[in-house]
């Protein structure tokens, strides 16, 4: 209990400078905000509403607190660009990039746990040569390049899948897993190389300890020993990795959002940087980074769970 | 002192032995000869892009637009009638320019601040250094790249900035660990029983130590800044035209997939042998120096 209460007090102060770090980002743009948003046409009228809309006026600090305390009721501000609210914008887009986030996540980790025990259980062999090199090949195609071959292999020449569209999961499941296998296909294999890889070091490290030596003298079958007794241990840092993971992929899918076209949070952020909406930016910026500390703590708790010798007040931070 | 001559032949057999394990470790380290393989072609190309190309990178050939490889321009050429093979070269050297910048800022940030936190600890290291390390990179690394080219203004010069501080927080967090580990290692006692100040002890004893993990990280990490840069510059935020850069290169191919694959195809095959590079690199040296595959 006290690991999980300590590990939610750090969160705190991380939160606190995500908080900072996302309100300076208005006070970084080099010269008056409001005149680079509204650019050199602007009319003085406009711009001091504008000033006055983001609250520019006043002393920074009550800035960040009036900021801050507007977020703690959750109003993110207004778009720029067409005043819809920031929150509405964000959660109209979010399940899209949850959901290809999660897909991607779970087909990675089809993928990487029969190819990670493999290349592990079969070492210096040809299969571990092969998927080692596999997983870095595969670590070394940018995801979005790998988006324009499958469009062009499974789009433009078979025609087999949409090129662009989004169908939600409420609408027609079996058309929405059509839209979606590409993208996920095309952010997997990274994920996957890295999972493999992960789950293929850890298992190596745990296949050489005293126990698992121990559970094959006592005449374990080989896969029994693998699943039963080092999968588990194995599993630790892949946890952690997979946690990691999943926490980048959500900022990650920015790219992969564009050139499919989905109406994802990357392509809201995209769109929300070329036409300067500073507000939405802010705002996608703080959902995307609490996001991630929730899922880093949450992954850090896991952690407790599985590996019952992490207390948490011997570790380091 | 003279050694006797059954000495000398022992210390030169036990020397030429040992030359001849790390020779044998080495070569038999195929991701490291492979990695130094690409990662010099891929520098080569860059430094020498402007007399090894067959044309000039912006130079416009209206009768030839779109062509495919031919003899004259080998990997065909774009929808201004540009010289691909030409741009690729070129983007090589943008790629490297800009990843190159944003590892020296991250190294040149992270690594001081992650030695003297390591070295220090205390509260400023747990609840001030960490916690900034923790919340910058609650930012996934191409969001804070985005985020920071669309304040600063689009631009390879803003594009390396927005890289490099996204590797700050990886940098001190490599450092710091390493610190923290080799601290309590016996030469860092005896060095502070001889007299050894903080300063030195940081410089000359523990720093040395470091490099190892640290040359692995900036393989790894000139890898993930390949693709950074070329995903800005996909998205418009990296290099402006008409510099050449393949994340560009290969957003105007998108533009032609059905008719003129190749113009996608090849950018991001040069992206691909460039990470696979570093990557390689990367693995290699890690391997190379792991006390597991001395065994």
């Amino acid at each position: 209990m006290a690991y999980v209460v300590k590990r939610l007090l750090i969160m705190l102060p991380v939160l606190f400078i995500v908080s900072v770090l996302v309100f300076s980002l208005i006070h970084l743009i080099p010269g008056d905000p409001a005149q680079v948003i509204l650019g050199q046409d602007a009319t003085p009228s406009g711009l001091a509403a504008l000033r006055a809309q983001l609250g520019l006026n006043e002393p920074l600090v009550m800035q960040y607190l009036h900021w801050v305390g507007r977020v703690l009721q959750g109003n993110l501000g207004h778009s720029l660009v067409d005043g819809t609210p920031v929150l509405n914008l964000i959660l109209q887009r979010l399940p899209v990039t949850l959901e290809l986030a999660l897909g991607t996540f779970i087909v990675s980790l089809l993928v990487a746990f029969p190819l990670g025990i493999l290349a592990a259980v079969y070492r210096g062999k040809f299969g571990d040569t092969v998927a080692l090199f596999s997983s870095s090949l595969g670590l070394s195609v940018p995801p979005f390049w790998l988006g324009i071959i499958l469009l062009l292999a499974f789009t433009v020449k078979i025609h087999l899948f949409p090129s662009s569209g989004y169908v939600p999961i409420w609408q027609n499941l079996g058309q929405n897993v059509w839209t979606m296998i590409l993208p996920i296909a095309a952010t997997g294999v990274r994920e996957a190389a890295v999972l493999m890889r992960m789950l293929r070091s850890s298992l190596l490290d745990v296949l050489h300890q005293d126990y698992i030596r121990t559970a094959r003298a006592k005449g374990l079958v080989g896969w029994l020993v693998i699943v039963r007794h080092a999968l588990k241990n194995a599993l630790i840092p892949v946890i952690t990795t997979g946690g990691l993971q999943l926490a980048g992929l959500l900022g990650g899918l920015v790219i992969t959002e564009t050139v499919f076209s989905l109406p994802g949070f990357g392509s809201l952020l995209v769109q929300s940087i070329f036409s300067r909406d500073y507000t939405t930016i802010q705002g996608a910026a703080l959902v995307i980074a609490v996001l991630v500390v929730v899922v880093n703590v949450l992954v850090d708790l896991v952690y407790g769970l599985v590996d019952p010798r992490i207390h948490f007040g011997k570790e380091s931070a | 002192m003279s050694h006797s001559p059954a000495v000398v032949s022992q210390q030169d057999s036990v020397t030429i032995s040992r030359g001849a394990r790390l020779a044998r470790r080495m070569w038999r380290n195929r991701s490291l000869w492979f990695g130094i393989l690409i990662v010099a072609a891929v520098i080569v190309v860059a430094l020498l892009a402007s007399w090894i190309s067959p044309f000039t990178p912006d130079q416009q050939n209206y009768a030839s637009l779109l062509q495919g490889p031919s003899a004259q321009h080998w990997l065909g050429t774009d929808d201004l009638g540009r010289d691909q093979l030409t741009r690729i070269f070129f983007g090589a050297r943008t790629s490297m320019e800009v990843t190159l910048g944003a590892v020296v800022l991250g190294i040149v940030i992270g690594v001081p601040v992650g030695l003297l936190s390591g070295f220090y600890g205390g509260v400023v290291d747990d609840w001030v250094v960490m916690r900034f390390v923790d919340a910058l990179q609650a930012f996934p690394f191409l969001i804070m790249a985005l985020v920071l080219a669309a304040v600063l203004g689009p631009g390879i010069g803003n594009a390396m900035i927005a890289i490099g501080i996204g590797y700050i927080p990886t940098f001190i967090r490599t450092v710091r660990g390493q610190v923290i580990a080799e601290s309590k290692r016996d030469y860092v006692q005896s060095a502070r029983s001889l007299g050894a100040g903080d300063w030195r002890i940081m410089v000359k004893h523990i720093f040395p130590n470091i490099t190892s993990p640290l040359i692995v990280q900036t393989s790894l990490a000139m890898a993930s800044g390949i693709v950074a840069e070329a995903s800005l510059s996909y998205l418009g935020l990296g290099a402006q035209p008409p510099t050449s850069s393949w994340g560009s290169m290969l957003k105007v191919g998108q533009g032609y997939i059905t008719n003129d694959p190749w113009l996608s195809i090849i950018p991001g095959l040069a992206i691909v042998v460039a990470v696979l590079g570093f990557n390689l690199l990367g693995d290699g040296l890690r391997d190379y120096w792991d006390p597991r595959q001395r065994q």
